[in-house]
């Protein structure tokens, strides 16, 4: 049932589309591609709930479609469920947001019959239950992602960022294509079904392991296949930016957790080590990238690797305790890094419409260029606020309970037998704990640089508070990082029937615990209660606004701000991003950026100014791209001779390769 | 019955937690001038300070948002909470199971985030200096302790602080390279985050040096007094887990009746009163280090830490 009516979401979405291509031009195409956007998704959040809370039990479709001897399989089971509400949360959230902020868009035409089909792209991946369902369905929703990125084409650094796109995109379809041919082997079995029943070889099954790894993790943005995503995200509309850093990312993960956990069959403990490693890494580049950043909306995307990492060090050790046979702190890994899936995609949609906010407010995305904005835009700026605490993983908010989870499945792991394991673990350890403590330092100068101090522009200075369709949007994900934060049992028990489908077992339930406690193995080991930390931390602050105003003195002066004395007129004079960030650049950036500072300082007397410059390096992309990119160019350079031979040359050539492929013939038999 | 017995201590330790702290930091006030051959302030120096700061005018910068005036009161509230969590003279308080050692550290953690926004709210070179250096200091300071968390709740086998004192209590975890090593750790953050010397001096102001009294240099006020506040119970919340922690002998348990929470009590004032001398010791002895010298300094913390987090993950035979 939930299925029929999930397909058809997704056809509607994709009719949307279609019928958006003709009337894109129309007075009101905007609202209503988004209204019906936001019905569909509405229906498929509601759909994807009733399956997982309620239905229970996988339920699968075959139809006529694709390939004529396989057709096209689709596939409700939990893990599906919970994608999808996902993705649907996250595209319900962006369709009512752009109901508002579409309304800005100076070129329609190249926006809205992508966004409906971008939906159905993400849901349709999700669905799909053969291989080749399911890479078309990848393919379309990468090329329409790219269509959308590719919106503004005519602002510089835009059609790079299209380009490196499109190469990832393509990078990531062939691993994934290869792994799906590892897994259908010889018999060219590629319905999911036929895949779930063999189990493939200890060297096929690790091969299948990077290239998802590769495929999926380049859509998903670990180091070092990460380079595209800061780039092409914020080059997109704000809310599609949204939803390709809150939910394509996610669907990402999904694919990894389908291939690794569901199809691949038994883990080794490696696998394990491997995806932790990966993780760990992910975290810490992504947030360091982060912080030397002073564009808002990249400085958000280059956020999402962190996170990223963050899921992927859960998934690493779910594969690493599964492995050991230790289902139960498998589970708890797994939950961790599932419910940081869920949290994320809040708090990513709801941190970029708040810059997408900014952005048409000001047409500001340089944070140097802002500033002030909390006092023209204070609903912008409480939920901005809210989604920086979350992200910075501050109780008692959402962020902070999956990473909590994630650090009580890092304590189970000396029950792990593996030398490597016993050491790699504990400095994963470390790599999440100072990835949270750098994450804080990033949203303090985010939000702080941005929304707080005077305004440095005009612009800034001029801001008005945006629309109502787009502050509902913010204030309803607000509400839902509160709530995933606060009564966290809720959601770890809808999470149960996923990852009891996948390592076999699921967390204690939380359901009938005093105070909504959550406890992820046994209550005299470790339990956390939001609900209880938010009321006593409210009440605390009730009674000591109240002891204050009733006798402390309620006498307030507005004054110069005292600055040591010597205030500055100039708004130019406050700290600034750069500035914010130059300490940790110094202990950090030195080593991982090879960041260079110089100053240029004049002698006395002479009238020129002085010149500071810092100089960062992407190492990943000298080390990486930047080889493969020269040799890509040697090898045309040189094949490029091949193209002006004489009719001799060319005859003599094809002689060779017929000789050759003799040759090969009689050799093979 | 059990249960109210619990709330009672819950009270009892929400009181005295806010009326121990601005002693403390008197005492260690106190000893450090005695050490520097001055009179120092009277003990009761601080609790006057914060009642004259109450009863003075606020007085705002221009440029000042809600956010400014907010932040004061969930600063005091929330690291309220967190000295409140920490077992002081008893163990068994009734909201120990809502938050573990990890959920203390991240509750400090949210404190020092709005901190660090105040700094930045008025739009001073001052205030951005101060949050920025927090926020650094912060970044190694926070992964440390957490480092420091691991290793106590591997030994124990638990992150709550109460079931850590206790078993650290039993007869069977002995001395351990690991814990020594966790404890210097914990010192260390300590100091860092509480910005005593050598990383930050409490006295100076108008330096460039300073870091804390950097970013709270435009309030006044009631609003400096709540700040004020939170920076004794936060001084008091690491005695108070340095001592839980490593040095639990003393501490009631639930159930013992009025006589054993009363020795509890005495036992506890007397370890504070310990931790408070050590206190300014170190301080006396040790001249304040460069900013860009602390991150040696933590980053020894966290390897520290690290260390001793990575030894029993070795050692521990499974």
């Amino acid at each position: 049932m939930a299925l029929e009516v999930l397909l058809w979401c997704a056809a509607a979405l994709l009719g949307t589309g279609v019928a958006a291509v003709a009337a894109a031009r129309h007075r009101i195409a905007s609202t209503s591609v988004y209204g019906v956007a936001l019905g569909a998704t509405v229906i498929a959040v509601l759909a994807a709930a009733w399956s997982l809370l309620v239905q229970h039990g996988p339920a699968g479709v075959r139809l006529p479609l694709g390939l004529p001897w396989l057709g096209a399989h689709f596939r409700l089971d939990a893990l599906t469920a919970f994608s999808l509400l996902v993705v649907n949360l996250g595209g319900a959230a962006a369709s009512l947001y752009a109901l508002g902020y579409g309304r800005h868009e100076e070129s329609p035409g190249r926006v809205l019959p992508f966004y409906p089909a971008f939906l159905a792209g993400m849901n349709l991946v999700v669905l799909a239950d053969d291989a080749f369902t399911f890479l078309f369905s990848w393919e379309f929703m990468s090329l329409v992602s790219w269509a959308l990125v590719m919106a503004h084409h005519r602002r510089s650094g835009n059609a790079a960022a299209g380009y490196i796109y499109l190469l990832m995109a393509s990078l990531g379809t062939l691993a994934l294509l290869l792994a799906f041919g590892l897994l259908a082997g010889a018999g060219g079995g590629y319905a999911f079904e036929a895949m779930r029943h063999t189990t493939p070889s200890a060297g096929v099954g690790g091969a299948v392991l990077a290239l998802a790894l590769i495929g999926a993790g380049s859509k998903a943005g670990i180091v070092p296949l990460h380079v595209w995503l800061p780039l092409a995200h914020p080059a997109a509309p704000s809310h599609v930016s949204a939803l390709m850093s809150g939910v394509m990312t996610k669907v990402a993960v999904y694919g990894f957790v389908r291939i690794v956990f569901d199809l691949l069959g038994p883990p080794q403990w490696w696998w394990g080590a491997l995806v932790t490693l990966v993780g760990g890494v992910t975290a810490v580049m992504g947030v360091l990238y982060a912080l030397m950043q002073h564009d808002l909306k990249r400085l958000l995307a280059y956020h999402t690797v962190e996170n990223i990492g963050i899921i992927f060090i859960g998934l690493g050790l779910a594969l690493a305790f599964q492995a050991n046979q230790l289902q139960a702190a498998a589970a708890l890994a797994l939950t961790a890094a599932l419910f940081h899936v869920f949290n994320h995609s809040l708090f990513k949609s709801l941190l970029f419409f708040g810059a997408g906010a900014v952005l048409t407010a000001t047409g500001e995305r340089d944070m140097e260029r802002l500033g002030g904005l909390i006092h023209r835009m204070p609903l912008t700026a409480f939920a901005f606020l809210v989604g920086s605490a979350a992200i910075s993983a501050l109780p008692p908010l959402n962020g902070f309970v999956s990473e909590w989870l994630t650090f009580q499945a890092i304590l189970l792991s000396p029950a792990l037998p593996q030398w490597l394991l016993k050491f790699l673990v504990p400095a994963i350890g470390a790599l999440l704990a100072l990835s949270a403590a750098l994450a804080a330092a990033c949203f303090v100068k985010a939000f702080g640089v941005t929304f707080l101090g005077r305004p440095r522009t005009p612009v800034a200075r001029d801001a008005v508070e945006t629309d109502r369709w787009s502050l509902a949007a913010m204030f309803a994900l607000a509400a839902l990082c509160l709530a995933a934060g606060i009564v966290p049992g809720q959601f770890l028990d809808a999470l149960a029937p996923v990852t009891q489908a996948l390592v076999g077992a699921h967390m204690p339930l939380q359901e009938e615990r005093a105070w909504l406690t959550i406890v992820p193995i046994a209550e005299s080991r470790s339990s956390y209660s939001g609900l209880l930390l938010f009321t006593i931390i409210a009440l605390a602050a009730w009674i000591t606004t109240w002891v204050i105003h009733r006798w402390a003195s309620a006498a307030t002066r507005r004054a110069p701000p005292w600055d040591c004395g010597f205030p500055d007129p100039s708004p130019l004079t406050q700290y600034t991003a750069g500035s914010f960030s130059q300490p940790i650049r110094r202990v950090f950036g030195s080593v991982v950026f090879r960041a260079r500072e110089t100053v240029e300082l004049p002698p006395p007397g002479d009238a020129r100014p002085a010149r500071f410059a810092v100089r960062l390096r992407d190492v990943p992309w000298d080390l990486l791209y930047v080889p493969v990119a020269r040799a890509v160019n040697f090898a045309a350079d040189h094949l490029d001779k091949v193209q002006f031979m004489t009719i001799r040359a060319y005859l003599t050539l094809v002689f060779g390769a017929l000789v050759v492929l003799l040759a090969v013939l009689a050799a093979w038999q | 019955m059990a249960i109210a017995l619990d709330a009672a201590v819950q009270l009892v330790q929400l009181a005295l937690v806010l009326a121990l702290a601005p002693l403390l930091t008197g005492l260690v006030r106190r000893l450090k001038a005695h050490m520097l051959r001055r009179q120092g302030p009277p003990l009761a120096q601080p609790y006057r300070d914060l009642l004259r700061l109450l009863r003075k005018e606020v007085v705002l910068a221009h440029s000042a948002s809600w956010l400014f005036r907010v932040i004061p009161y969930l600063v005091f509230a929330t690291t309220w909470v967190a000295a409140a969590l920490v077992p002081t003279f008893a163990v068994g308080l009734v909201f120990s199971n809502a938050a573990d050692m990890i959920a203390i550290v991240a509750l400090l953690g949210s404190a020092r985030f709005l901190l660090a926004l105040a700094g930045l709210d008025v739009g001073t070179s001052f205030g951005g200096i101060g949050s920025s250096r927090e926020m650094m200091i912060a970044s190694l300071a926070e992964p440390a302790m957490l480092m420091v968390v691991f290793t106590l709740s591997l030994l124990a086998g638990s992150t709550q602080l109460s079931s850590i004192a206790a078993s650290m209590q039993g007869s069977d975890v002995g001395l351990r390279v690991s814990l020594a090593l966790a404890l210097v750790g914990l010192v260390m953050v300590a100091i860092a985050e509480n910005a005593r010397i050598p990383v930050d001096n409490p006295a100076t102001h108008l330096e460039l040096t300073m870091v804390h009294e950097a970013m709270i240099l435009e309030y006044s006020g009631r609003h400096l007094a709540l700040i004020e506040a939170a920076s004794h119970l936060k001084l008091l919340l690491y005695v108070s887990v340095i001592v839980c922690l490593f040095f639990p002998w003393g501490i009631a348990v639930s159930g013992q009746g009025l006589a054993a929470y009363l020795a509890g009590l005495a036992v506890y004032v007397l370890k504070l009163a310990a931790g408070g001398f050590l206190l300014a010791v170190f301080e006396t002895a040790i001249a304040k280090m460069r900013v860009f010298r602390v991150p040696d300094f933590l980053g020894a913390a966290l390897m520290l830490g690290f260390l001793a987090t990575l030894l029993l993950f070795v050692s521990r035979v499974t």
